[in-house]
């Protein structure tokens, strides 16, 4: 039988074939992507989905994935990459309506991972109530033979009285996150190779359109969002205090980190605030809201650990000051790049 | 220099001990502490246990190893937006 | 803040103002940098009270020399290096490990000396060189990995020896005499390994007062609290606040396994120079674990930047701030000197916690924190 027309069944790792536009490659959308994402705008396969659109404006994000390791206790980069879109629609203020999926996939990644993670991608995609309406996959040379990197784009609706933005940040407005830090990041370490270690940390990937809805729409005055990935809740505080030239004083004792990441975290000598996330967010609201912002989030499961952390004040010149549990005061600033853990 | 974490041994297998974090589990060798067993507190740096911890002061030099729950207040949110006074109040 | 942490502050306050006259403590350990910053120490200090960081970032002390053999080990040599995520970033003159790994070297970040060992049973065809950097706390550490190799047969892995001892460096830098200095917080981890009458020699032959004191900040508070009740009463005393892991002789295993695989041999430490005996090598016994030698490695002299003060901010003779390089050219993004790439390295906690120092003591003070 020729080769190439051999069932992929047949086949325990993708091919450069696979992305060679051809046979294989209809087998591949077929078989492995779109039996996970069927969806109608997908299934024609056309060239571009064509969305209907009712009122408000556009919003547009793009973000790309390239995780290592693709899989880790509580997620992998499929879950991730909806989430993370998602999310960057969702602190705009817009309702998710559509991604886009953009797979690169390295010759020699086991088939099954592949199905795994289109699988989480699915199933991330219907938590979000969101669908991959378009994609494409390539496949490049092997190098190690376990890579995957993902892209997706993703278009949302932002209702006409929503206004979210850094410049409505004002002193005396309240900061708020919806729950505890650093459980992404630290999970990641717990299984990069050499420093690895048994852990019940998971990861808080998940997309946090249903949250912030239930927070827009709880008549609370809400002035910005943003999620708090790479960098931790250090560098969106950075982002806000430099931005609008502020200080925003936080309180150590007041910011969520379960025991769990605390212990990881002192294990790897890391700051939990320069740690990444992919389930959290940063909220700024209005003073006189603070309580019924809380009180919004924790009424959903993604904010049942939400809490006040600090403040925005006119102090000059603008800093991010955190409060420390031993009573002290020290500057907060981003991290450098990539943390790394310390023996000293 | 020298980054060192209290964590209490769940197993011991000769010279290899496994050592729990809150959650956190890694397996050290304790030749430098041959007397430590299952169920004793040990500081441990670079892979090994460098010494035993009495329970009790273990719990009182690391104070974050009292902490049961995610966030170590729930006071009203009023006392921080209305002022500068901030309440640090902890389980002791 | 804890009723502990506000207890210990208002005594430090009240010592502070019956001895009226500055005092300068000397922090020999840069875990008690890092966690003072941390936990904003240093904005709950009374203003008479300035706690300088001494010699004992192992980061900060590895000369360029060092950094440069590891570099030319993966380079020319094609050894797999492992390292503690402390060096990755730490300039050399050739560039940093992190900058070689970039450029296609393979370099292993790891957590233990036993985790390059590791790397180097999987990987029985390649060769690998584990940085051995670190004070008494972790030289056993890396002892014990030598044995394991030793017993195993492990060919394949070496060790690139950097660590050093914390006393004859507190020694050395009290006979140069410069800097004026009323005691030591003494490194908590350390004295688990050496015991605290480790430091008896400082406090008979300078009269200095040397208190141990683990690295949570009630600890550290309570171990200023400690010296200065020494240096109100005049008396250079010798005491140890961390008893629940710090004994007067040590910890017995841990130093025989040092004395076994290692000799005290005359070290370079970075922008310092040669401190006799105060640093470690591989016992005869056990050289053909030594990449030096394995490699026929010749080590380099350090050029350090002309400018660059982190010879003088190690040893409490300067302050980040008077460095001309500080914020100017040398960031933790671009570091010229070491100091400035450690995470507790002085100059890189200053540029993270402290850089508007004056911005902080300006700000409008927090009132009474209660709790």
């Amino acid at each position: 039988m020729n080769p190439v027309k051999a069932p992929l069944d047949t086949v325990d790792r993708i091919m450069l074939a696979h992305g060679g536009g051809g046979e294989l490659t209809g087998q591949l959308i077929q078989q492995h992507l779109l039996s996970q994402l069927n969806n109608e705008r997908l299934a024609p396969l056309t060239d571009g989905a064509v969305l209907p659109w009712r009122a408000g404006e556009l919003v547009f994000t793009t973000d790309s994935y390239v995780v290592t390791p693709l899989e880790f206790p509580g997620g992998d980069i499929g879950r991730i990459a909806v989430a993370g879109t998602v999310n960057d629609l969702s602190v705009m203020g817009a309702t998710p309506v559509a991604l886009s999926l953009g797979l690169i996939i390295e010759e020699g990644l086991p088939v099954d991972v592949l199905d795994r993670i289109v699988a989480s991608i699915a199933a991330t995609a219907r938590e979000a109530n969101v669908e991959i309406v378009t994609g494409d996959t390539k496949v490049i040379e092997r190098r190690n033979g376990d890579g995957l990197f993902v892209n997706t784009a993703g278009v949302g609706c932002l209702p006409p009285m929503v206004h979210l933005g850094l410049e409505q940040v004002e002193p005396s407005d309240v900061v708020l996150v919806n729950g505890c830090i650093a459980d992404h990041g630290l999970t990641i370490m717990s299984v990069r190779h050499g420093i690895e270690f048994e852990s019940d940390l998971r990861s808080d990937a998940a997309p946090l359109n249903g949250l912030i809805e239930q927070l827009l729409t709880g008549g609370v005055r809400v002035k910005f969002i943003r999620d708090a990935t790479r960098g931790g809740l250090a560098g969106v505080l950075a982002d806000i205090s430099e931005h609008r030239q502020l200080s925003i004083e936080i309180n150590e004792g007041r910011i969520p980190v379960s025991p769990t990441a605390r212990h990881a975290a002192e294990m790897l000598g890391l700051d939990p605030l320069t740690v990444a996330n992919e389930g959290k967010i940063v909220c700024v609201v209005a003073q006189d809201h603070a309580t019924s912002a809380l009180e919004a989030m924790r009424r959903h499961p993604l904010g049942r650990e939400a809490a006040v952390i600090g403040r925005v004040t006119d102090t000059q010149p603008p800093l991010v000051e955190l409060n420390t549990r031993a009573g002290g005061r020290r500057i907060v600033q981003r991290p450098y790049g990539e943390e790394l853990p310390r023996i000293c | 220099m020298c980054l060192a974490i209290p964590g209490r041994i769940i197993e011991c297998r000769g010279d290899e001990a496994l050592v729990d974090f809150h959650g956190n589990r890694l397996e050290i060798s304790k030749i430098m502490t041959p007397d430590a067993a299952p169920g004793d507190w040990v500081l441990v740096h670079a892979g090994f246990s460098i010494c035993t911890i009495d329970k009790h002061d273990a719990l009182e030099t690391w104070s974050y190893l009292q902490q049961a729950s995610a966030s170590e207040t729930d006071e009203p949110v009023s006392d921080l937006a209305g002022r500068s006074v901030t309440k640090l109040g902890g389980t002791p | 803040m804890t009723p502990g942490s506000r207890e210990l502050r208002d005594q430090l306050t009240r010592l502070c103002n019956k001895i009226s006259r500055q005092v300068q403590i000397m922090e020999v350990c840069g875990t008690h940098t890092t966690s003072a910053y941390r936990n904003g120490l240093h904005a709950m200090l009374p203003e008479n009270l300035r706690l300088v960081s001494g010699p004992g970032c192992p980061v900060c002390v590895t000369p360029q020399r060092h950094i440069d053999a590891a570099i030319e080990l993966a380079a020319e040599n094609d050894v797999m290096i492992a390292t503690y995520g402390d060096m990755m970033r730490v300039p050399g003159q050739l560039g940093s490990l992190e900058k070689l790994r970039a450029r296609g070297a393979r370099v292993h970040v790891v957590s233990s000396a036993r985790g390059a060992l590791q790397i180097a049973r999987d990987e029985p065809a390649a060769s690998v060189a584990f940085l051995g950097i670190g004070f008494e706390t972790t030289a056993p550490a890396t002892a014990a990995t030598v044995l394991e190799a030793e017993r195993d047969g492990i060919e394949n892995f070496s060790v690139l020896m950097c660590h050093k001892l914390v006393v004859p460096a507190m020694l050395a830098l009290l006979e140069a005499g410069d800097v004026p200095l009323d005691g030591f917080l003494c490194p908590g981890h350390v004295s688990v390994i050496t015991g605290a009458e480790a430091y008896r020699p400082i406090v008979k032959q300078h009269a200095k007062p040397c208190v141990v004191a683990g690295f949570e900040p009630q600890q550290i508070l309570l171990g200023l609290v400690h010296l200065l009740q020494c240096v109100q009463s005049g008396r250079a005393r010798l005491e140890n606040v961390y008893r629940a892991v710090v004994g007067d002789t040590g910890n017995r295993a841990a130093l025989d396994l040092m004395q076994r695989v290692f000799v005290p041999a005359d070290t370079a430490w970075r922008a310092i120079g040669v401190i006799p005996q105060s640093g470690l090598e591989l016992a005869p016994g056990y050289h053909r674990f030594d990449a030096v030698r394995r490699f026929s490695l010749t080590l380099g002299e350090d050029e350090d930047h002309p400018a660059c003060l982190c010879g003088q901010v190690i040893q409490g003779k300067a302050e980040p701030a008077e460095c001309p390089l500080f914020d100017h050219g040398c960031t933790p993004l671009s570091p010229i000197g070491p100091c400035m790439v450690s995470s507790e390295g002085t100059c890189a906690a200053w540029y993270k916690y402290n850089r508007s120092a004056k911005a902080l003591r300006d700000l409008p003070q927090s009132q009474e924190v209660s709790g």
